[in-house]
């Protein structure tokens, strides 16, 4: 992996950011968390939209699927009265896990969390891979939705109602700090698996099922194959930070685990803002779209969510080539682009050589 | 679930009745809001995803004008061109400028109008569930086992009276024509001298008016809250899917046809899967389109 000067200060100016930030602003713990998890949601979701060309509207499933899935194994392990008896009690029994279960709880549902999420990804693109296009995007929404629903009406793990999470054995800094750190560690990872998978043969098989899908298969690609993995690894840090979220909010319904019309939408928005199809633009896209989040969360009470509407609008039918995008046809020999001259008109209209 | 079917089918058959009249009732009010769908989608090509936010916003509308005491065939005659005019002022300010792009930028910029609307209308008018009392007769028939609410008879009779002016419309006016031939062929279109862009604009705004006249429907015989328009917007797609573009009498059968489904869905397995079920049929009509396809070597696209 060779990295040019710049990419390198990026990445040291984003490090220090990941590391002092908490430490210098500790009351804004929680909210950089949440910018690396939503760093990380644009760009797997990128994976398949951008790199891929299969927008999905339903990689939020993996994200509820894993913070259910999290609960119930948080749940299982270490407590004796088994899962429906905790969720049919709504909150009241509290079960005291020691820091060392609890640990080992977590750990262990944040890893299954995402296996579901990548298990489930696979049988869905069983069904989903023969839609193109909008049908793909409203296909996967509805499958969002539908799998939404059919959660609430399961009573085990606890029904409209939700589940409370076990309680964190530590004070409210270090749960802050803790739950900071799995969420820069995942991005981090889910970042460079990213940057390295771009740049092997399966970066170039994606980007031209993306381009082609029918030459592609025609040139002999494995394309079914190459797309169940294209899926496969949003679906399964979806579920990761599914299970890392859900331990955060400390109690998990409906609106919370399955949040399509808010993080659900947003990534998407993210990823378009930043630049599609570029390793960097859902980073861009991410962090530019938490401070105005965050910014109007505090300034503009009850309009909040009218502002990002407004933003998301604005943002696809006025800007939609993202910031990358724009920055690349505006300084391309920046990006490494080499603009043909040759066939390129000049001022007068002749051809230039 | 045992129980229901047995109710259903052995105890009260009686009650089958009840359930494909009510699923007749709502798939009418579907249908409207899917024909709005697919003339867009089949003349301009956009993917409105807040087709169902459109009709929650007619319903509020219906909502403000009961609350004046103003009757009900008047409301649908005031609802219907303000929300003509909103579908008009929505064309010229996004979706005039989304209108040759990509397909899922339609999608996506549709879906941030549906959120915005959303929580527009949760500002205004709360997010309580609503609905619209007509206080009108309500009628029995075998022994009290069925009831039928006038208010649904006469909403029956809007939709179709709507459906009928629809269909005369797009046959015989010279605006219904316009459409048409937009729709086959724009290029052509413009060259015999149609303004494209204004047909344009005039079938969004006629899709926003026909929505708006599905929710004043919809306030009458259900309920109303800001965010229950997305199930609309999802019945829609999977009406338009099932039925095809521009085929108005497939539309209206596939409406009726996820009507009953919903309601079967509601009286078997109980009516915490009404939502579930239009997009479980959103999902099952996609995947039965792609084993059509297959057959063939196709994809849905």
């Amino acid at each position: 992996m060779s990295m040019t000067r710049d990419t390198k200060v990026t990445y040291g100016l984003l490090a220090l950011f990941g590391i002092f930030g908490p430490i210098l602003f500790p009351d804004y713990t929680l909210s950089i968390a949440y910018l690396w998890m939503m760093v990380l949601m644009a760009s797997t979701w990128d994976t398949l939209g951008g790199q891929m060309g299969y927008n999905s509207l339903g990689n939020i499933t993996f994200f509820g699927v894993g913070m259910y899935v999290s609960a119930i194994v948080q749940v299982s392990f270490f407590y004796e009265g088994g899962v429906a008896e905790y969720t049919s009690a709504m909150g009241s029994i509290k079960p005291e896990f020691t820091p060392a279960e609890y640990f080992w709880g977590l750990g262990l549902g944040i890893l299954a969390a995402g296996v579901v999420g990548l298990v489930l990804s696979v049988i869905f693109s069983s069904f989903m891979f023969g839609l193109r296009g909008p049908y793909f995007a409203i296909g996967s929404l509805g499958l969002a939705i539908a799998v939404a629903e059919v959660t609430i009406t399961i009573d085990y793990v606890g029904g409209a109602s939700g589940i409370s999470m076990p309680l964190f054995p530590g004070d409210i800094e270090f749960r802050s700090t803790f739950f900071y750190i799995l969420c820069f560690v995942l991005t981090i990872i889910s970042h460079f698996l990213l940057r390295w998978l771009y740049s092997t043969q399966f970066g170039l098989a994606i980007n031209a099922i993306r381009d082609d899908e029918d030459k592609a298969e025609a040139m002999g690609i494995p394309t079914l194959a190459y797309k169940r993995i294209g899926w496969a690894i949003p679906a399964f840090f979806m579920g990761c930070i599914g299970a890392v979220a859900g331990n955060m909010a400390g109690f998990i319904d409906k609106e919370v685990a399955y949040p399509i019309p808010t993080f659900g939408i947003f990534m998407v928005a993210m990823a378009l803002l930043g630049g599609k199809g570029t390793l960097w633009g859902p980073v861009l896209g991410a962090i530019i779209f938490h401070v105005i989040k965050e910014a109007t969360w505090t300034y503009l009470l009850n309009l909040q969510w009218v502002a990002l509407g407004l933003i998301l609008i604005i943002n696809i039918v006025y800007f939609q080539q993202g910031i990358m995008g724009w920055l690349q046809t505006k300084y391309p020999e920046r990006f490494g682009i080499v603009v043909d001259t040759s066939t390129v008109t000049d001022a007068d209209g002749k051809e230039a050589a | 679930m045992w129980d229901n079917l047995q109710l259903l089918f052995v105890w009260a058959p009686i009650i089958n009745v009840q359930v494909i009249l009510d699923g007749i009732f709502v798939g009418a009010v579907f249908a409207l809001s899917a024909y709005g769908l697919a003339l867009v989608w089949g003349v301009m090509n956009i993917k409105n995803l807040a087709q169902g936010d459109f009709v929650i916003m007619g319903g509020y509308m219906a909502l403000a004008l009961h609350q004046l005491h103003v009757p009900l065939v008047l409301i649908l005659l005031i609802v219907m061109p303000l929300m003509f005019m909103f579908g008009w002022v929505i064309y010229v300010l996004m979706i005039r400028r989304i209108i040759d792009q990509d397909m899922f930028v339609s999608l996506l910029a549709t879906f941030g109008l549906s959120l915005l609307l959303q929580q527009v209308m949760n500002l205004i008018f709360g997010p309580e569930v609503q609905t619209i009392d007509m206080e009108l007769p309500v009628y029995d028939a075998f022994d009290n086992m069925v009831t039928v609410p006038s208010s649904k008879l006469i909403t029956l009779g809007l939709a179709a009276v709507i459906a009928t002016g629809v269909i005369i419309f797009m046959k015989r006016s010279r605006a219904g024509q316009a459409i048409r031939a937009t729709a086959q062929d724009p290029r052509a279109a413009r060259v015999l001298g149609i303004d494209i862009d204004r047909v344009y604009a005039f079938t969004f705004a006629f899709n926003a008016a026909l929505c708006g006249a599905a929710g004043v429907l919809v306030s009458i015989i259900w309920v109303i809250q800001p965010f229950y328009g997305i199930t609309y917007s999802v019945r829609s797609f999977a009406i338009v899917t099932a039925a095809g573009l521009g085929n108005l009498p497939a539309v209206i059968g596939a409406g009726f046809g996820i009507g009953l489904f919903e309601k079967y869905t509601g009286a078997i397995l109980g009516t915490a899967y009404e939502v579930a079920a239009p997009v479980s049929i959103l999902l099952l009509v996609l995947i039965w389109r792609q084993i059509q396809m297959r057959r063939n070597r196709q994809v849905v696209r």
